[in-house]
């Protein structure tokens, strides 16, 4: 596929999805075992994501400066600080390392 | 409009949705730069703000992209679709607050993502359920694309992504999506069972299938309520 194959078809598929909600009758996704799914496969896919962005290479784990720097994110979350500070300190902190070593 | 002045509910929704959407807009600066160092060019990147428009499968997308490159393709359309289900539930929820008119929908549909959703859901009245939704939607939009287009260029500029540490921040970026939803037990179990099986399957499968894989995390926790509010697990 061409990046652009990909981008567009992505982009049609969630944007479809929104359009869905306000088409289909609310009675379908109104069992309680169906919402929770889907909430929890947003967490799921997120701290997969997480993972393999942190610890992967390719298809090799690999532990490296991206697991202090994500350690450092999760405590600069933690208290509370903003989402694009973390992002960038975290960025500061991987290089860092690497310029170090 | 013009004649009825507005509510403290009304105006109270106002500034909240003006509030968050600042804040939120300013992500559009880590994924336009992710984005362009994922290995799209500029216009992808917009393309994927302006029509796309979920942060979390705008990120999810890039980063399947990023790790296994464009062979991965279907794999993060995949990823980039599951994580765009909750829309699903947000529209839902959203349909009789913004009411009927093809026109009108049809926009609301393309502002449904969680900040609006969350902002109108915080409201009292139905008037400033509206007003939220539409503020935060359209200040987040107009911002995000803003932001997309100013981080796309810098990525373009930086290069290397490894050198300067964005590999990092492309993990500290999801973190951040993750973290307001850590607050029950169910969850935390969730993500660090999704986490573990990612790892354990990266050396197996091709990349992108992992991630995808690990949703099923989701289906057995979700669909058996393990670890849920009234169980009582360890």
């Amino acid at each position: 596929m061409t990046a652009w194959q990909i981008v567009i078809l992505a982009s049609i598929v969630c944007v479809a999805l929104k359009v869905a909600g306000y088409l289909i009758p609310p009675k379908a996704f109104e069992h309680p075992t169906v919402a929770r799914i889907a909430n929890l496969m947003t967490v799921a896919l997120l701290a997969a994501l997480i993972g393999v962005q942190t610890l992967g290479v390719g298809q090799a784990i690999q532990v490296d400066a991206r697991v202090p720097a994500v350690l450092v994110a999760a405590v600069l979350y933690a208290l509370r600080v903003p989402f694009v500070v973390v992002v960038i300190a975290a960025a500061l902190v991987a290089a860092g390392i690497r310029m170090l070593t | 409009m013009m004649a009825t002045q507005r509510t403290p509910e009304e105006r109270a929704a106002l500034r909240s949705g003006l509030a968050v959407g600042l804040a939120t807009a300013v992500y559009g600066i880590s994924f336009g730069a992710l984005a362009t160092l994922s290995g799209l060019d500029v216009w992808q990147t917009c393309f994927l703000s302006l029509v796309m428009f979920t942060g979390g499968s705008q990120f999810a997308l890039i980063g399947v992209l990023a790790s296994g490159g464009l062979a991965a393709g279907p794999a993060a359309i995949t990823s980039a679709a599951l994580l765009g289900t909750r829309n699903v539930f947000y529209s839902i929820r959203m349909a009789p607050v913004i009411g009927p008119g093809f026109w009108r929908r049809a926009a609301a549909a393309q502002l449904t993502i969680d900040e609006s959703v969350a902002v109108s859901t915080a409201q009292t009245t139905p008037s400033a359920q509206r007003v939220g939704f539409w503020v935060t939607g359209l200040a987040i939009y107009l911002g995000w694309n803003l932001t997309t287009l100013v981080g796309a260029l810098i990525g373009d500029l930086l290069g290397d992504v490894s050198a300067y540490g964005l590999d990092a921040a492309a993990a500290a970026a999801f973190l951040g999506l993750l973290w307001p939803r850590l607050k029950e037990r169910q969850t935390q179990a969730v993500a660090v069972a999704a986490a573990v099986v990612a790892m354990l399957l990266t050396p197996v499968l091709v990349p992108g299938l992992p991630v995808l894989v690990a949703a099923g995390v989701a289906l057995v926790v979700g669909g058996f309520n393990l670890f849920g509010a009234k169980g009582g697990h360890a």
